[in-house]
C-alpha cells in the first residue's frame, strides 16, 4: 500500500480514513515504511474481549436465597432467608407514616429534586443523629457530631471504613463471630484489615462473654471493634447492660475504636430508647465511636437505600474537620446520596405526630415478631421436639439462630420448600400463625432424623 | 515504703494501659481525639462556588456553576413527565430490595437508549449491565471492576475534564495518565495531539471518553473525526469507557447524542458506558444511571454482570430504588417517553438559544476577542477561556459564580442575565 493510493482525490470515505490512520501511524518523512504498515484488527475487535477471564461470581448467601426461593413453585414455599418484615399476611409493609409523608412531598410543588449536598439532606442528617444518641445528648449539644447521609447500613459501614482506612492509625477492625455475611467484604474493599472475636456460644446458643472479653483484651491497642447495636445479626444474641458496661470500660482502657452498626433500633425490643442505650453508655463517656444507622427495616424503606453515618468527636472543630474529608470519600464513589427516602425520614422525625405514630407503627412490628417466637417455641414444644429451644424466645430481633446446621437446612429447603441461608439463621418476620406450624414440622423432622 | 510501692505501680499500670500511639484515646474528657491530625479537606472546586454563591448577598449574582437545568426564569425544572410518573407512583405498596443489580426493567430501557432500540447486542444479551448511583456511580464501579480484573491497567484521561474523573479512578487505585483534548488556542479539539497520545499509548490501554457534550469544554469530535479515532483505536486494541452524562441534552437528539458510541459499536469494540438520568431526565438527586459493558457473549456477559454485583455490594448492597421507578415508568409508556423526548429538546434547544444570544452580545459590545467557540462548543458548558484571574474578577466585581476554569454552565444563562453576563465578560476582557 503506499500513500498515493489513498489520495483524497479519488478515494472513498473509508480510504480517506485509512489513509488518515496511516500518516497517524507512521512518521511522516519516513515514506519507506509504509509499505509495512497496515491497520490490523487485534484482540480488541475480532472477538475477544478483555474481560475473556473471568468467572461467574458465586451468588450472594443471602440475596441468593430470595433468587432460589423465587423459583420454587411450591405452594407451601417460605422465605426465612433475607430481612424483610412481612405482616401476618406474608406481605411486604409500607407504613403509614411513609405514606403519609410520601403524600406530603408530592403535594408539595415547590419541591425541588436537585443534587443534594455531598453530605446528604442536613436536616435529615440533624434528626438522625438525634434519633440514635438521644435529644438531649451532650455530643450534640457540644456541635461533636458529623453526620452524613448515606446509602442504607451498607454504605454507612463502607464511608465509615474508608474514612478509617484513610485517618485512623490503626488499620485492623474486629468483627463478631459470626456476623453479616456482608461486613468482612465492605471493611476489606474499605482497605481495613478483618480480625473476629469470639461471641456466639454454639452449646448455650448464647452469647460467650468469656471468649468476646479475652479477645478485645487481646487486640492491638488501638484496633476498631464493630459492634452490633441491638439485634445481632444473624444470631439475635445481645450482651445485657450489665455485659455492655464492662466491654465499654475494656474498650475504653485499651483505646479500641466503637464502630456500632445500628440496623434494628426499636425493632429489637420495641422502644428506641432502649435499643440505642448502648451507644449511649459509650457517647456518654464523652469518648468518640463512629455510629452506622439504618432506616430500612425500622422504616420499612430497604429499596430507598436511607441511612446515616455519624463519627461523634472530641470538640466541634475536629467534628468540622472529619466532615470534610468524610466528603472526599463520599464524592469520587456516588457524588451525593438519594434525595427521596431522607426526605420521607425527615418528614416524620420532624413531625410530633408522625413521629408517634411511627413509633406505635414500630412496636407492632416488633410485637409480631415477638408472638412469632413464642409460637414457634410452643409448636416445637408441643411437638417434643428433643433439644433446646428456649434460644428461640432469648434472641432478640428480626432473626433467629437455629442451631441447624447446613445439612439440616439444606433438607428443609428440599423436603419442605423452606428457605433460609445455610448457616441455620432464620428471619422470624417472614413467619406467621399460619405458617409456624409448617416451620415447626420441618424442624421436627430434622431434629429427629439423622441428617 | 509500701506507699512508694503503691504509687510505682500505679504509675506502672497506667503506662501499661496507654496505647502505644501515645494518646489515651476516646475514654476520658481529658484525652484528646484520634482525629487531630485530619486536615481539613479542600472543597469541592465544582460545588464549593454553588456554595459561595448562595452565601452572596448581591440582587445581581448570577450562578453558572454547577452544571444543573436552569430554566429562563432561572429557576431549576421538574419535567412534567416526572410529575406525572411520580403521580403515578404515589401510593406504591413496593419498597423492598432491589437485586444487585438493580431494577431489570429500567437497565433494559436505559441500554436501549444507548445502543439502540434494535441493539443486536441486547438480543443476542450480550451486555453486562447493573443499575447505579447515577454516572458517578457507574464510572466508580468500573473503575473498581477494572483494578480487580485488569490489574496492571492504566486510564488515560483527557485534558481537561470533569475533576471529579480524577478523583473516582484515583480511589479505585488505578493509575491515570492524560491524553490532549482541549486546544486552547482554537477552543476547539486538539485532534492531532489527541490522536498522538492514542497512538503512543501502550497497546490495548484503557482510555475514558465524553460521549458527547465533553465536560467542562463542550467540545466533542466531529463524527469523521469519531470515526477515525473509532479506527486507531481497533489498530491499537485500546478499551473505550464511554462516559455519556449528557445524552438528548446536547443535540436535543437522543440517537444523534448517541453517535459516537455507535461507530464504535459498528467497528466492532467491546465498549464499556456511563449512563445518568441527573440532566437529561431532571433527576439529579435521584441518582439513577446505569454502567453496562459489552461482552463477547451471553455467558461472558452473565459472568460480568455477576462480578460487577460483587462489587456493589460491599458499597451499598443494592441501589436506591425511587429514582429507578420513575424511569422506569417514563419510557415504558410511548406517550410519557414521547413528552419527556419533548422536554428534553426543549432544554437543549434553550442552551442553543443562550449560547447565540451570549456570542451575539459580545460581538455587538465590540470584543476585540473572538467567541465563536461559545457557538461551536455543544451542552451544558462553554470552556470561555477566561483567565483564573478574570474568573476572579467577575465574581468580586460582578457576582458571577462560575468555576476558575474559565467554564460556563449555559443552563445559568437566561434572557434575564446574558446581558449582564456579557457585559461583565467584556469589561475583564476587552483589555486582552
Amino acid at each position: 500500500m503506499t500513500n498515493s493510493e489513498f489520495s483524497s482525490s479519488s478515494s472513498s470515505p473509508s480510504d480517506r480514513r485509512i489513509g488518515a490512520l496511516l500518516r497517524h501511524l507512521t512518521a511522516a518523512t519516513n515514506s519507506d515504511n509504509l509499505s509495512s504498515v497496515y491497520a490490523s484488527p487485534t484482540s480488541g475487535v475480532s472477538g475477544g474481549s478483555v474481560f475473556a477471564h473471568l468467572v461467574q461470581a458465586p451468588e450472594d448467601p443471602i440475596l441468593g436465597v430470595t433468587v432460589a426461593y423465587n423459583k420454587d413453585p411450591s405452594p407451601v414455599k417460605l422465605n426465612l432467608g433475607v430481612g424483610a418484615y412481612r405482616t401476618e399476611e406474608g406481605k411486604p409493609l409500607v407504613l403509614n407514616v411513609v405514606r403519609k409523608a410520601e403524600q406530603q412531598l408530592i403535594n408539595d410543588r415547590t419541591r425541588i429534586k436537585e443534587y443534594l449536598p455531598i453530605v446528604g439532606l442536613v436536616e435529615f442528617n440533624k434528626l438522625s443523629a438525634k434519633l440514635i444518641l438521644g435529644a438531649d445528648s451532650p455530643a450534640i449539644r457540644e456541635n461533636r457530631v458529623s453526620t452524613v447521609e448515606c446509602l442504607s447500613g451498607t454504605g454507612s459501614l463502607r464511608v465509615g471504613g474508608e474514612f478509617l482506612a484513610k485517618h485512623y492509625h490503626q488499620k485492623t477492625i474486629y468483627i463478631t463471630q459470626p456476623t453479616w455475611g456482608n461486613h468482612p467484604k465492605i471493611f476489606t474493599l474499605a482497605g481495613l484489615t478483618v480480625k473476629t472475636y469470639r461471641y456466639y456460644d454454639p452449646s448455650t446458643r448464647g452469647l460467650n462473654f468469656q471468649g468476646l472479653m479475652e479477645d478485645l483484651g487481646a487486640a492491638t491497642p488501638g484496633s476498631i471493634v464493630l459492634l452490633h447495636a441491638c439485634a445481632h445479626n444473624p444470631t439475635g444474641v445481645d450482651p445485657t447492660i450489665q455485659q455492655w458496661e464492662q466491654i465499654r470500660q475494656l474498650m475504653r482502657s485499651k483505646g479500641l475504636m466503637p464502630f456500632f452498626d445500628s440496623a434494628y433500633q426499636g425493632f429489637a425490643s420495641g422502644s428506641l430508647d432502649t435499643d440505642a442505650k448502648p451507644i449511649r453508655m459509650f457517647v456518654a463517656d464523652g469518648g468518640e465511636c463512629l455510629v452506622a444507622q439504618s432506616y430500612a427495616k425500622n422504616m420499612g424503606l430497604y429499596g430507598e437505600r436511607v441511612g446515616a453515618l455519624s463519627i461523634v468527636c472530641k470538640s466541634s472543630d475536629v467534628a468540622g474537620k472529619v466532615e470534610s474529608q468524610l466528603k472526599l470519600v463520599i464524592r469520587p464513589m456516588y457524588s451525593s446520596p438519594p434525595i427521596h427516602g431522607a426526605s420521607i425520614v425527615a418528614v416524620i422525625l420532624r413531625d410530633r405526630n408522625l413521629f408517634n405514630e411511627w413509633t406505635l407503627e414500630l412496636k407492632a412490628m416488633a410485637d409480631r415478631i415477638i408472638s412469632m417466637r413464642k409460637q414457634l417455641f410452643e409448636a416445637l414444644r408441643a411437638r417434643g421436639t428433643p433439644g433446646d429451644w428456649s434460644h428461640i424466645i432469648k434472641q432478640i430481633g428480626m432473626f433467629t439462630f437455629t442451631g441447624l446446621n447446613p445439612a439440616q437446612v439444606s433438607y428443609m429447603t428440599k423436603e419442605y420448600h423452606i428457605y433460609m441461608t445455610s448457616d441455620g439463621r432464620i428471619s422470624m418476620a417472614g413467619l406467621s400463625s399460619k405458617t409456624v406450624p409448617h416451620l415447626a414440622d420441618a424442624i421436627h423432622a430434622v431434629a429427629t432424623k439423622a441428617v | 515504703m509500701a506507699m512508694a510501692m503503691m504509687i510505682r505501680n500505679a504509675a506502672a499500670s497506667r503506662r501499661a494501659m496507654t496505647p502505644i500511639s501515645g494518646d489515651f484515646g476516646g475514654g476520658l474528657r481529658s484525652m484528646s481525639s484520634w482525629w487531630k491530625s485530619v486536615e481539613p479537606a479542600p472543597k469541592d472546586p465544582i460545588l464549593g462556588v454553588t456554595e459561595a454563591f448562595l452565601a452572596d448577598p448581591s440582587p445581581d449574582k448570577v450562578n453558572v456553576g454547577v452544571g444543573a437545568y436552569r430554566d429562563d426564569n432561572g429557576k431549576p425544572v421538574v419535567l412534567d413527565c416526572v410529575r406525572e410518573a411520580e403521580r403515578r407512583l404515589a401510593g406504591s405498596t413496593f419498597m423492598e430490595y432491589l437485586p444487585m443489580g438493580g431494577s431489570a426493567k429500567m437497565v433494559d430501557l436505559t441500554l436501549k437508549l444507548a445502543y439502540g432500540d434494535d441493539s443486536e447486542f441486547i438480543k443476542d444479551k450480550r451486555i453486562a449491565a447493573i443499575q447505579t448511583l447515577s454516572g458517578t456511580g457507574a464510572c466508580r464501579l468500573f473503575a473498581d471492576f477494572q483494578k480487580r480484573f485488569c490489574p496492571g491497567s492504566q486510564i488515560y484521561i483527557p485534558v481537561p475534564t470533569w475533576s471529579n474523573h480524577h478523583n473516582i479512578w484515583r480511589d479505585a487505585e488505578v493509575p491515570q495518565k492524560t491524553y490532549h483534548y482541549y486546544h486552547p488556542e482554537t477552543k476547539g479539539l486538539d485532534f492531532s495531539a489527541l490522536m498522538d497520545d492514542v497512538k503512543n499509548a501502550p497497546d490495548g490501554s484503557f482510555f475514558l471518553l465524553h460521549a458527547c457534550a465533553h465536560n467542562p469544554t463542550g467540545v466533542d469530535p466531529t463524527e469523521e473525526q469519531w470515526r477515525e479515532i473509532s479506527q486507531l483505536f481497533k489498530a491499537k486494541g485500546h478499551f473505550a469507557f464511554f462516559d455519556m452524562a449528557y445524552q438528548g441534552f446536547a443535540s436535543g437528539d437522543p440517537a444523534r447524542d448517541a453517535k459516537s458510541i455507535r461507530i464504535f459499536l459498528e467497528d466492532g469494540h467491546h465498549i464499556g458506558i456511563s449512563q445518568s438520568y441527573a440532566k437529561n431526565m431532571g433527576l439529579y438527586g435521584q441518582r439513577v444511571g446505569c454502567l453496562s459493558v459489552l461482552c463477547e457473549d451471553a455467558k461472558q456477559a452473565v459472568s460480568v454482570k455477576s462480578q460487577l454485583q460483587q462489587l456493589a455490594r460491599p458499597m451499598y448492597s443494592n441501589p436506591p430504588l425511587h429514582g429507578a421507578q420513575l424511569v422506569s415508568t417514563i419510557l415504558e409508556d410511548p406517550e410519557l417517553k414521547s413528552l419527556w423526548l419533548k422536554e428534553v429538546k426543549v432544554m437543549a434547544d434553550r442552551i442553543i438559544g443562550m449560547r447565540t444570544t451570549l456570542r451575539e452580545s459580545l460581538e455587538k459590545l465590540g470584543s476585540p476577542l473572538s467567541w465563536e467557540h461559545v457557538t461551536k462548543q455543544i451542552g451544558m458548558f462553554c470552556y470561555s477561556g477566561l483567565t483564573p484571574e478574570q474568573v476572579d474578577r467577575l465574581t468580586s466585581e460582578y457576582h458571577i459564580y462560575m468555576t476558575r476554569n474559565g467554564r460556563i454552565s449555559m443552563a445559568g444563562v437566561t434572557t434575564g442575565n446574558v446581558g449582564y453576563l456579557a457585559n461583565a465578560i467584556h469589561e475583564v476582557t476587552k483589555s486582552s
